[in-house]
Order: C-alpha cells, then structure tokens, then sequence
C-alpha cells in the first residue's frame, strides 16, 4: 500500500537523508525559481477554483448584483437566498436531502457488504473458473451502465419499483459496483495469510475469519468504499432522472435540475445558494475522508 | 511463503477445493445474481431488443435489421457521434497532459505538496454534480464571469453556452477541469520511480530533461495507459453536464447532443426502447474498439519494467 500517502511531506520521506547534501548545495539560486513556481501553482489553483468561490460569495449576495459582480468582495451578507431558497421549490430543501442521504446510506451498506464478501471469495478462496469470473469482473467496471439500462428500466418497471428507491439501492446490495470489489481484492491480498492460517487452525471456518480476521483489517479500504460510494452517488444523475419522475421522491440533483429548468434564469441566487448546500456534504468528506479518497485512487485508479 | 502455505497445499487439495467451491458460492452469491440479473442478463436482453421495435407499453415486435438501417440514415446520430468523438478526442489528451505535467512539477519536492495537491484534486470530486453544471451555465452566459475575466485583457466576450460553435467548448473546458484525480493517479506513479535511477543517470551527466525523457517518460508509460483508457471510456459516458447546461436538449442547435443523451432523449423521452437498445449496442461496441485499439497500441509505446 502507498502510505506515503498518509503523510503531510511525502517528498522528504522520500529523498531521505543520502540525497538530502546536494540539495542544500544547490539552494543558493532556489530561492527565486522556488518563489516563482509557487506563485504559479497559485495562480493556477486560483483560476480551477474562483469559479467555486465565486459561487460561495455570490450566493450570499441580492438576486440584481450576482451578475454585475465577478469579484470575491462582499459588501454585506444577504442569506435570503439561503431563505428563500431552501423554500422556492415543490418541497423543502430539506426533502430532498433526506431523500439524496436514504439512497446514499443504502448504496454504502450495500457495497461494504457485499462487495466485501465477493471481494473475500476472489482474494482468499479456491473455486472452479476463477480467473473467468475475476476477468468478467474486471469487465464489468468498464461496462456503460447505458448498454443495460434500458432492460433494466423494463425490469424494475414490472416489479414496481419505479419512483421508489429501491433501483438505486438493490443493485449496490448486489455487488454491481465492481469497481469496489476489485479495490478490495487489491487490499486483500496485502493481508498476511498467515493469518487466516493461525484462524483456521484454531478451527474458525471460512465466515469466521471473513468477519474477524479480515474485515477489521479491511477497514481503509472499507472506509474508501463508503466514502467514493458516498460522493458518486450524492452526484449520481443518470439513473436517478430516469427512475424518480415524482417530485415528491426527487433527489437533490433532480430538485436542482428542475429548479433552473422551469426558472429559466429569474431567481439565480436561490438556484445558487442551494447549489452550494447540494456541494456541503461532498466538501465535509473531502476534507475528513481526502486520505482515503486518495489512496483509493492511487491503488486501483478511479473515476 | 510459509511452511504451514505448503503444508496447507500438500494436505487434502482435492478435498478443500470441493468444498471451496461451496463456501466461494455463497461469498459470491450477492454478486452472481447482480451479475446475471442486473447486468449480463439485461445486456443479453438489450441485444435482442436492439432487433425489435418496443415501446414499453404493446409486447416488442421483432424487425430485423430496421434499427441499425435506420442509423445510416439518422443525421442526429451523426452529430452526436461528431460531438462525442470531438468532445473525447479533445478532452481527454488535454486534460491528461495538464494532470502530467502538474503530477511532474509537484513531484520535485515542492513544499506544501499536500496543499496543492488536495486544491487541484478538489475540481474532480465536484465536477460530476448538477450544481457545478448550473455554475457553469451561469460563468459561461453572456453576462458570466468568463467574459468578465476576458475584459480584463479587453477581449470582446460572448454567449459561449448559447451559441453552437462554443458550447461544447464549455463541456471540454469542464472535463479538463477535473484533472485532479489522473494527477493524483501520476503522482503515485513517479513516487514508485526509484531514487537510484536518477542518481545513477546524473552520474552518468543526463541533464534534467534528458532524465525525464529517458528515465520518467518510459516508467511512467503504463500509468499513462491506464489513465488513457479509463478517461477514453469515462468520456464516452459523460451525460450530465451536457444535459444540465443544454437544458436536456443538446442545444444549440444539438452542438452539444452527447451520445448518451441522444439514447437518453430515444429512450426516455420518445420512449423508442428498440431504438435505443440498438444505440446502446452501438455505444458498446465503440468504446470496445476504442479500449481495443488502445490495448494494441500499447504494445509499442508501453514500457513495462517487470
């Protein structure tokens, strides 16, 4: 595992002490380029993000100033928008965020376990044609979910589930994101078997040591499941237009699409405002999860 | 390996892969029926689907090759196929150049590397979502703030979203935005690169770009193809943003009609599920060829040290 990404100064780990009397040879004339490579990267990290903040600050300003002002400076706090938007729509906000959280809260549970177990079958155990059914796996990830979509409306549409939530979550419950599953066979096979081999001979059965032997040790990379899970489906678009057409289940993205959809560009600074309470959560696990996210990407690749 | 792995190995093999098999089973029932139920199966049945004409609510009428003789014929197809080509073509070389290049300067132990990196990597997490979308519909407008920073320069702005020849720019704009995570991706990669090949080449008087040429370029080239091919496919699937700043419609005039929207529009809207069954296909068998294509011609400039 990279735990170099666990660090604050990864680079000074990693030029260790041997390289370390060269480098201070050479600082006589870093200063300057060091300031000005700074000083790019800055800007440039201004540019990618002024238009977020822009967002943040113009929420906070009266509906007749948000487009005659580009800068970042706010005169006074107007949180009407905050009001009057968290209102404006069929449903409180608050509607839409508590049904945005039951489908991620669904879709989290559903992948920790049973992408875990798949994950285990593939890491740990012996079974007939398994590198086909890993192969297949893999494939999977790659899969456009538009090729299966349109049997799948038709499915789920005879079962009733349309305009319930149970699209969105059944197939999390049934390991479809095999993107998790190859992350934690990747984990897995960091796992000493020796282990499991001390478990085995104290006679615990394969259950036992999925459950208490691997799954407490699995939990960075449970814990980078539950957070990508989290953060793909609060953005998740697709398949939430095509199977919540009620208003009254709309998630936060629907809510928001259909807000600026039937607005057509009056009553920006509500559409704004509750753009920016839509991107909160992601934000709060960026800035609590970013160690795992980052691992996470770094290990198996990502979105 | 241990002595108890080998002694494990000489006992009873036969006799645990049979019941392996059993316990394995269980462990992958969950993704077995997903397998089957929710994806192979559903592909097999869009494959013959692709063959009938179904509108969900009279039984699907099978009509041969009507759908795919309909495609030669379809010109918004082929806009959506020029858009989509155009939009991955573009995007994607781009956006991996820029994570490339940003990966290489922050590997040269710059201080506070964590900063930057979490900063450029923030964009990705937040670019797939409806609210960066309607931001975008709102910097890119004709009174957005794009157009204010260009008067800065005193360049005359426009309507980049309402008008054709630069709304898919926007698009492009906004998948390069979110170059964080191939970078975080290239990052990983050149930490990988051992100390001593450097030293071993400025021994042997490589200047600095003579290094990166000869020694990170090549052992940096099977991180490169794996960010080529799971952008290429990502790319293929974009559909949000294109939907929110369009408004669902692709406009103007279907400049930015993603594929995926086009079979959203077929689909969901005219609810010509045969149709769209036989765009799907199609979908697949593009981004197979592609991902296929990429795969072969790894052969010639992928460098794998092992």
């Amino acid at each position: 595992m990279t735990d170099t990404f666990a660090k604050t100064t990864p680079a000074a780990g990693r030029l260790g002490p041997a390289s370390a009397p060269p480098r201070r040879a050479r600082s006589g004339f870093r200063p300057v380029r060091s300031i000005i490579k700074h000083a790019l990267l800055i800007l440039c990290a201004l540019v990618m993000l002024y238009p977020v903040l822009w967002m943040v600050v113009s929420s906070l300003r009266p509906n007749d100033v948000i487009f005659r002002d580009p800068s970042l400076l706010l005169n006074d706090l107007e949180t009407g928008n905050y009001a009057e938007g968290w209102n404006a729509f069929a449903d409180p906000f608050s509607v839409y965020l508590i049904n945005s959280s039951i489908v991620v809260l669904g879709a989290i549970v559903g992948n920790l376990v049973s992408c875990s177990m798949a994950a285990y079958a593939f890491a740990r155990l012996e079974f007939t044609a398994k590198r086909w059914w890993f192969a297949i796996m893999l494939l999977t990830i790659m899969l456009p979910i538009h090729v299966i979509i349109v049997p799948q409306y038709v499915l789920f549409a005879q079962l009733g589930w349309v305009n319930t939530f149970l699209p969105l979550i059944v197939p999390k419950l049934l390991a479809t994101d095999a993107f998790f599953v190859f992350l934690m066979v990747q984990f897995i096979r960091g796992v000493p078997i020796e282990l499991d081999e001390a478990a085995r001979i104290d006679g615990a059965g394969h259950p036992r040591i999925f459950a208490q032997i691997i799954l407490p040790l699995m939990v960075p990379a449970l814990a980078t499941t539950a957070i990508f899970t989290f953060i793909w489906t609060w953005n998740d678009f697709f398949s939430q237009l095509i199977y919540l057409t009620d208003p009254d289940i709309y998630t936060v993205p629907l809510a928001l699409r259909a807000f600026v959809d039937a607005q057509s560009g009056t009553n920006w600074g509500a559409a704004l405002a509750m753009s920016v309470v839509s991107l909160v959560p992601i934000f709060l696990v960026f800035l609590f999860g970013q160690r795992f996210l980052l691992r996470g990407i770094a290990t198996t690749g990502g979105k | 390996m241990s002595a108890t792995t080998e002694l494990r190995n000489l006992g009873g093999r036969g006799s645990t892969a049979k019941r392996q098999n059993k316990v394995a089973f269980w462990f992958l029932l969950p993704w077995f029926l997903g397998l089957f139920a929710i994806t192979l199966g559903p592909m097999v049945a869009s494959l013959v689907l692709s063959f009938t004409d179904y509108n969900l609510l009279q039984p699907a009428e099978f009509n041969g090759l009507e759908n795919f003789s309909r495609m030669l014929g379809d010109a918004r197809l082929h806009q959506s196929l020029g858009v989509t080509f155009t939009y991955v073509l573009v995007s994607v070389p781009v956006q991996l150049g820029l994570a490339l290049g940003l990966a290489i300067v922050l590997d040269r132990g710059v201080r506070g590397l964590a900063f930057y990196r979490s900063m450029f990597y923030l964009p990705s997490l937040l670019g797939a979502s409806v609210a960066i979308a309607v931001l975008w519909r709102m910097v890119f407008g004709a009174d957005g703030l794009f157009n204010d920073g260009l008067a800065l320069f005193g360049v005359e702005g426009r309507g980049w979203i309402s008008e054709p020849e630069t709304a898919l720019g926007t698009l492009i704009t906004l998948n390069v935005w979110t170059f964080g995570s191939p970078m975080v991706i290239f990052l990983a990669g050149l930490r990988q690169i051992p100390r001593m090949y450097y030293e071993a080449a400025s021994v042997d008087g490589a200047s600095r770009w003579r290094q990166f040429v000869s020694v990170t370029l090549p052992l940096l080239t099977p991180i490169i193809f794996f960010n080529l091919v799971l952008q290429i496919i990502h790319a293929f699937q974009s559909f949000t943003q294109a939907f929110i700043v369009s408004g669902g419609t692709g406009g103007p005039a279907d400049s930015t009609l993603f594929y995926t929207l086009y079979l959203y529009q077929r689909g969901f809207g005219n609810f010509d599920m045969g149709y769209a069954s036989a765009l799907a296909w199609l979908l697949l068998l593009i981004v197979g060829a592609f991902t296929a294509v990429n795969f072969w011609a790894s052969k010639y400039w992928v460098f794998y040290n092992d």
